[in-house]
């Protein structure tokens, strides 16, 4: 168990110099946002299950594990197998410089500003209010008040980043670009990107806050590339968690890989040695797709059909042919008329282990309503997201027979897609990609 | 939309913008420096043949003579561009001198600009002695605050007859001519803009766009476009162009007296560039003729004119700042050079969104250090 816990190390980050100065960064020290004790809500309860789990396995006596507030090093990753959050803003960026050390930099800043940002502080000292009043505040301030709300903050690095830096002997065979999938629809302005960030909490302003000012930081050397708010989990990471609903009205993510499985974590999601370059070990790639939903179809189906277009019922959300929702699915088991109960091409059959001769995934996907589409229709969908040991072998293979196969596909559409890979936790002093960088 | 000219258009103008020099046209010496004459400047139209590069700390005399076949320019620069001295819209032929106070030695910058457009020709030039001169901080600040205020005044004194000559043009009718020096004439008031707007009470005459709302006419510039380019001249545009030019002559009037302090200069430099981002890269300025890449290339000129004239201040601050300040002014500079048409530029309506995109992201990046001038120099 513990050896999936983030160890907690509360060494100061040292990022490479900021000759520029004046940018927002910088780590250790400050004040909090506000005190992070006695809080009530969501974050406290998140972060019991976290603690019971072992993600502060190790902390030390120095830096008790607080409410609300999930540890930022560790051996891992934040944000990929720690409980999912309810707000997602995601970011993905592309490099405006070829300068190496112009991106180690940023990438250093961010660290510092991250790890601050996690623990419900600001960027940097007095960044909001305390600086000089004839400079721009280092800290944008819509997060003063507020506790850290489990904000985690996870980086990648998608194919572009290595051609551009001159790194291509580094990029992972893992990171090819995914082939195309029968019924692709994706957008190049909501495709792809050079890097992401990921930032999940319990309330949202403190997630787009721990974006904006990253994005903020970056400018000079990034460039916001395109982004995605979400606003409700799809899945599940933890088995502390209910599982929620996606905007389909189904139950989503049952039989999410979670975080009490760490034998199924490392087969399934953390780079392992030997995979790839060294300097993914212990990370994993991230894959993104936002697939619109047509909702108002979906909304004229009937509930048999469904149902059987999933493969669970709406209530229970129990595989068809089961009692209760955790109940593994029969897909051998066929009703008096000969007929599979499970369809031969429900949802759930397609996208299991069984069928996929073992393939399974970490989802942490978020439900979006990006207003309506001009036509009246909502622009509303799944902003899927999965982390796996190696998208080649597992996210390509699941998606090809969905997108072949799944009847679901006549109510969604992939309008975008994107890779990166997450490199692993941070130990001491180091910061995002520093094994890659240095 | 004129391809007319910029340089016929700018040598109509025959506003010399002098700042920290001072120009005559005096018949030039054949002597050298160091025999008490000027130095002698050959400006072709592809070559700046300066006669010494080196020069003591102190008064420094330059006889330009255009020996090309474009009316050029010449100015002498300090580090980030700082305009030491200037000397404009030298015609073929002639010979202007530009009398030049270099107080600091060090390495300065000759610029010959044929055609009055561009980097120009450049040659490093060294000035001798004094490279240890100490002054205070209010002594600097005061010298950047006076420097700029030579700046706006240089500008205000283009403005004003060019905005005449715009007027001039409406009110004969010539649409052609009236819309070939509307983007030229605003040039210069793009340039010192937030100087400008800090009289609240010209701005909207001059600068207001249609919003629609009762009550509040719809006068100036932008007015003055819509007909140019939309709803043809109405009865009342001579009207218009009339009160544009005495709104000018205001304006002039009243900079004269105005006092700026080194904070108002950070914050016009950062202001200048939020225009760009608010106004001018989502065509919103220019909405009728869509010259905006015109008023882009003014506001970021203003300033780095802002910028430079705190240079030294920002140098001895934060050795870091200048040089990042220089390389992404450069940056965009290089981007803007890339919608060049002619003398003038690019048609908002012509830029993809993928040109915008590359026009957001290098405001982006320069106005962020900008935005970190305002502390440093008063820290």
């Amino acid at each position: 168990m513990t050896d999936t816990g983030q160890t907690e190390r509360t060494v100061p980050p040292s990022p490479p110099t900021d000759e520029a100065g004046g940018g927002p960064g910088g780590g250790g020290g400050g004040f909090s946002r506000r005190a992070l004790f006695g809080l009530a809500g969501a974050g406290v309860a998140v972060a019991g299950g976290a603690a019971a789990l072992g993600y502060v396995a190790g902390s030390s006596a120095a830096e008790p594990a607080r409410p609300g507030v999930v540890p930022f090093r560790g051996v891992h990753q934040a944000g990929i197998a720690t409980p999912a959050q309810d707000r997602l803003h995601f970011v993905a960026l592309d490099l405006t410089t070829t300068d190496r050390v112009a991106v180690a930099r940023l990438l250093g800043r961010w660290t510092g500003a991250a790890e601050r940002m996690t623990q419900g502080r600001e960027t940097a000292e007095n960044g909001a209010v305390g600086g000089n009043p004839l400079a721009p505040p280092a800290d944008t301030g819509e997060a003063l008040g507020l506790p850290a709300s489990s904000l985690t903050i996870t980086v990648g690095f998608g194919g572009s980043f290595f051609d551009k830096l001159g790194l291509q002997d580094q990029r992972p065979p893992a990171l090819a670009d995914l082939p195309p999938f029968a019924g692709d629809n994706l957008d190049p302005a909501r495709s792809g990107g050079d890097l992401c960030i990921q930032a999940c909490a319990d309330d949202p302003q403190v997630a787009v806050h721990a974006v904006r000012n990253m994005v903020r930081a970056g400018f000079g050397t990034t460039s916001v590339r395109w982004s995605q708010l979400g606003f409700g989990r799809t899945s599940s990471t933890s088995t502390a968690q209910a599982t929620p609903r996606n905007l389909f009205g189904f139950k989503d993510g049952t039989n999410n890989l979670k975080a009490e499985e760490p034998d199924l974590l490392d087969q399934h999601v953390w780079v392992q040695p030997g995979d790839g370059p060294e300097w993914m070990t212990g990370g994993s790639y991230l894959v993104a797709r936002r697939i619109r939903m047509h909702i108002e179809t979906w909304d004229r189906t009937s509930l048999q059909e469904q149902e059987q277009i999933v493969g669970r019922s709406k209530g229970e959300g129990n595989p068809l042919g089961k009692a209760s929702e955790f109940d593994q699915a029969d897909l051998a088991a066929r009703g008096p008329d000969g007929t599979p109960l499970v369809p031969a091409d429900a949802h759930i059959r397609l996208a299991s282990a069984e069928t996929l001769n073992g393939v399974r995934i970490l989802r942490r996907g978020y439900n979006f309503v990006d207003g309506t589409d001009g036509r009246g229709r909502l622009d509303a969908g799944l902003f899927f997201i999965a982390f796996v040991r190696d998208p080649q072998t597992q996210f390509v293979p699941m998606q090809r027979a969905l997108a072949q196969q799944d009847p679901m596909m006549e109510y969604l559409q992939h309008t975008g897609s994107a890779m990166f890979a997450c490199p692993p936790g941070l130990d001491g002093s180091d910061y995002w990609g520093s094994a890659l960088l240095a | 939309m004129s391809r007319r000219t910029a340089a016929s258009v700018l040598a109509a103008a025959a506003a010399a913008a002098v700042l920290a020099g001072c120009t005559s046209t005096a018949p030039p010496k054949e002597e050298v420096a160091g025999q008490g004459g000027p130095i002698v400047v050959k400006a072709a139209d592809t070559a700046c043949d300066v006669s010494v590069k080196e020069a003591p700390a102190g008064t420094i005399s330059f006889a330009v003579t255009n020996t090309g076949s474009k009316v050029t320019e010449f100015y002498l620069y300090a580090t980030g561009d700082r305009i030491m001295g200037e000397v404009e819209n030298i015609g073929p032929g002639l010979t202007r001198n530009l009398i030049v106070e270099v107080p600091d030695g060090g390495t300065y910058t000759t610029a010959c600009k044929p055609g009055m457009v561009g980097d120009g020709i450049r040659d490093a030039f060294t000035v001798t002695g004094n490279a240890q001169r100490s002054v205070d901080q209010n002594t600097r600040l005061a010298e950047a605050t006076a420097g700029y205020k030579r700046y706006v005044n240089s500008q205000i004194d283009a403005l004003v007859p060019k905005t005449q000559e715009f007027a001039d043009a409406v009110k004969a009718g010539d649409v052609a001519k009236a819309k070939a020096l509307f983007p030229v004439s605003r040039t210069y008031w793009e340039r010192i803009e937030p100087v400008a707007e800090s009289f609240s009470d010209i701005d909207p005459k001059v600068d207001g766009r249609d919003d629609g709302e009762p009550g509040v006419p719809f006068t100036g510039y932008h007015r003055l476009e819509k007909d140019l380019w939309e709803s043809g001249l109405q009865p009342d545009s001579a009207a218009m162009a009339d009160a544009l030019v005495a709104d000018m002559k205001d304006l002039q009037a009243r900079v004269a007296t105005l006092e700026l302090t080194p904070v108002q200069l950070a914050n016009g430099a950062k202001e200048l560039l939020d225009e760009v981002a608010t106004g001018k890269i989502t065509g919103e300025e220019d909405r009728y003729s869509h010259t905006d890449l015109w008023d882009f290339k003014a506001n970021v000129e203003g300033s780095q004119a802002a910028v430079a004239a705190l240079r030294p201040v920002i140098d001895e601050k934060d050795k870091a700042l200048g040089p990042q300040l220089d390389e992404r002014f450069a940056a965009v500079d290089a981007l803007l050079e890339q919608y060049r048409a002619g003398d003038g530029f690019t048609l908002y309506t012509e830029l993809t969104e993928d040109d915008k995109k590359k026009m957001t992201d290098a405001v982006d990046a320069l106005s962020e250090p900008i935005s970190q001038v305002a502390a440093v120099v008063t820290s």
